[in-house]
């Protein structure tokens, strides 16, 4: 077999041009599913880190009327709702897919958050908890974090995000300012930014579009321990919890809307609490950009089919070509099935090499395409193993007729082939 | 007795007509023999020679090879015995035009499933064993006629077969290096070696110890012709007697005249 291989790469060699050609076709065919394959990878992991968040797997459980969430800014809270606990809470933590679980408020306002001078015209105030910045995977940039003191002491402190800071101090300093929230004065004390900084804060379908459509509102945050001193009465919390991987952040999401369902006595049921399933909405979203290149790798699999047919060709011309020498092979004692596996070797390497040829095409292309279209690029391992495997395979499968010919040869006839 | 071809008949089919190529061949070779067949172009011979390398098999009648009956040998079966009992030497060398003179040779071993460094070393052996000790790295196309043929010879014992069947080995050279390749044929017949040739050439078949002839795919010379040291014996068909003539010489000078 090895001395096969070796005479197989020798032939190659040998008929350099031949072989380059013969292998055009597997070549363009691997170079191009590579290619795509590459780009949707890429575009499939933008789509889900974008929209699943970078990598901090969280989750958000929220109460939900039938189809649609029950929005507290415009109606109050249903009875049967009860706050959550800590026990709760704790109930929730100890789940297997939970890594961490976070309470917090939200307003969007308008006009609510102003320094004096300048007014935040949009944007999101949250009430939160020690937690909340680890579970959604926020860091602070500038100044500090809230402490234990700030949660006992209801203090009156504020951290911004980039936008908002910019909107309200236009590129100055904030920390140490005052700004007003609903009226009541708090003290920046930082500045807060989503933990990959190349990437945005996107936690909803809704950011999703919005970041997409290349808008964002500034997010104001307090300790949730002053809530009650902007907005005067104990609100529902919202829960968000961090799973333990990206592929648990559905199963996190069922089974701590499950514990908080369990607690319901609302007499409406279609009250319940859900996960909003990232996961499921990136999936979706994948299967989108699937479903459409996967007419791509059917139009490149013809290629490979006609690059197939061209070894086939070429295989059943050398082996014309090559009589004397299976003759004379057979004449040395060479079973037929010696002569069979030399030729699929020979095939077989020829469209490994092309295969081979063709992911360094693929990658190459899929690099140029990302430049154009500015789609990330992901190389696929499997895909190039299984690109691998199948030009190899194409090879097997194509020099089976050319192969089977030169075996059953008779040796006198080849040998007095002229 | 090594070979023992018994009423042979063999037709090749023309255009839908039966083309009778051998008619009733009978042909015994005892180990060690050293045996010339001699004949015009289109008698047959190298039908005969195809049948002897168990390359094709004949319409009928037997084959015996080491005592073994051929008739039931599957293809695979062949392919053993002529990559183990049979060496070829082809007028046209039949050499791979890519590989060194090392790699044609050692190639009947890898058909034997001889490791390839063990090949490699035997085929080093064979070469020298020809006088080609310093030619092993050399491509056919680097080397003269008379080489090529030698290397051929080479690769043909290489797997010390029990016959070595040359097919008109000097049909393609010069005097000179046909010379030389008979030397060889001779030098290894008397360490044992059972060699049938092929040829149309009277000077060339003079060189073996028992020469037959083929005419018409009739093989004659047959019986009971001893051979002697120094003595050639050729029969004729024509004229039924046993026509030869003695010499006495060294094999250079040796001159064969058939008489028709
Ligand atoms: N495969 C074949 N098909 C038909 N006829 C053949 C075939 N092989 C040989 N012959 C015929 O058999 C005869 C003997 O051929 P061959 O044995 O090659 O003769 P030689 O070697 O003595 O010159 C020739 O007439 C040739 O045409
Ligand atoms: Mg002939």
């Amino acid at each position: 077999m090895l001395e096969n291989i070796r005479l197989a790469f020798q032939g190659v060699w040998d008929h350099k041009l031949r072989s380059i050609l013969t292998m055009l076709g597997i070549i363009i065919g691997i170079g191009s599913i590579i290619a795509i394959v590459s780009t949707i990878k890429g575009t499939n992991e933008q789509i889900k880190e974008n929209l699943v968040g970078s990598g901090n797997n969280a989750v958000n459980i929220q109460l939900y009327q039938g189809e649609w969430t029950l929005d507290l800014s415009y109606q109050s809270p249903p009875d049967g709702v009860p706050l959550i606990s800590s026990e709760v809470l704790e109930e929730i933590r100890d789940l297997d897919e939970v890594a961490e679980a976070s309470l917090y408020y939200t307003r969007n306002e308008y006009d609510a958050v102003s320094n004096g001078v300048q007014t935040l015209t949009g944007g999101t105030i949250l009430g939160v908890d020690a937690n909340y910045f680890d579970v959604y995977g926020y860091q602070v940039t500038k100044g500090r974090g809230f402490v234990e003191k700030d949660f006992a002491d209801y203090r009156k402190v504020v951290l911004l995000d980039k936008i908002a800071a910019s909107n309200l101090f236009s590129g100055t300093d904030p920390i140490g300012k005052t700004i007003e929230i609903k009226g009541e004065p708090f003290t920046v004390i930082g500045l807060i930014s989503k933990k990959a900084t190349a990437q945005p804060v996107i936690n909803s379908m809704e950011d999703y579009y919005r970041y997409m459509s290349n808008s964002s509102s500034g997010v104001v945050c307090v300790p949730d321990t002053v809530w009650p001193i902007i907005y005067r009465f104990d609100e529902p919390q919202n829960l968000v919890v961090q799973a333990v991987s990206t592929d648990a952040m559905t199963d996190a999401g069922e089974k701590s809307a499950a514990v908080l369902n369990a607690y319901l006595t609302v007499s409406d049921d279609t009250i319940r609490y859900k996960g909003e399933d990232l996961l499921e909405q990136a999936n979706q979203l994948q299967e989108l950009s699937n479903a459409t290149n996967q007419q791509l790798i059917w139009i490149a699999s013809i290629s490979l089919l006609v690059g197939g047919i061209g070894v086939m060709n070429i295989m059943l011309v050398s082996v014309t070509e090559r009589t004397r020498e299976i003759g004379l092979k057979k004449a040395l004692g060479a079973k037929k099935s010696k002569i069979l596996v030399q030729f699929l070797t020979e095939a077989a390497v020829l469209t490994l090499m092309g295969g081979i040829l063709g992911i360094i095409v693929g990658i190459i292309l899929a690099y140029v395409i990302s430049g154009i279209s500015s789609a990330p690029v992901a190389i696929s391992g499997p895909a190039i193993a299984v690109a691998v495997a199948f030009s190899t395979l194409i090879g097997v499968v194509f020099g089976m007729v050319p192969s089977v010919k030169a075996a059953n040869m008779n040796p006198i006839d080849a040998l007095r082939h002229e | 007795m090594i070979l023992r071809l018994d009423h042979i008949f063999k037709d090749y089919m023309q255009d839908k007509m039966v083309v009778p190529v051998l008619k009733d061949v009978t042909l015994h070779v005892e180990r060690g023999e050293y045996v010339a067949i001699m004949g015009p172009s289109g008698s047959g011979k190298t039908t005969l020679m195809n049948i002897i390398g168990c390359l094709d098999i004949p319409t009928s009648g037997t084959y015996q090879l080491n005592g073994n009956d051929l008739k039931d040998c599957g293809d695979n079966e062949l392919s053993q015995i002529r990559n183990q009992s049979i060496g070829f030497v082809f007028q046209t060398f039949n050499l791979l035009p890519k590989q060194t003179a090392r790699d044609n040779v050692a190639l009947p071993l890898l058909y034997a499933g001889v490791s390839r460094r063990e090949r490699l070393e035997r085929a080093e052996k064979a070469l020298e064993k020809v006088g080609l000790s310093d030619r092993v790295d050399f491509k056919p196309t680097q080397l003269s006629g008379g080489q090529k043929q030698r290397v051929a010879i080479a690769r043909a014992i290489v797997t010390n077969p029990d016959i070595l069947l040359a097919d008109e080995p000097t049909g393609a050279l010069d005097s000179a290096s046909g010379r030389q390749v008979m030397e060889l044929f001779g030098k290894l017949n008397k360490e044992g070696m059972t060699v049938i040739m092929i040829t149309h050439d009277a000077e060339i078949a003079s060189h073996a110890k028992r020469v037959m002839m083929i005419r018409d795919g009739i093989l004659s010379g047959m019986n009971g012709v001893k051979v002697s040291a120094g003595r050639r014996d050729v029969q004729e068909e024509d004229g039924g007697d046993a026509v030869w003539e003695e010499y006495a010489g060294g094999e250079e000078e040796t001159q064969f005249e058939g008489e028709e």
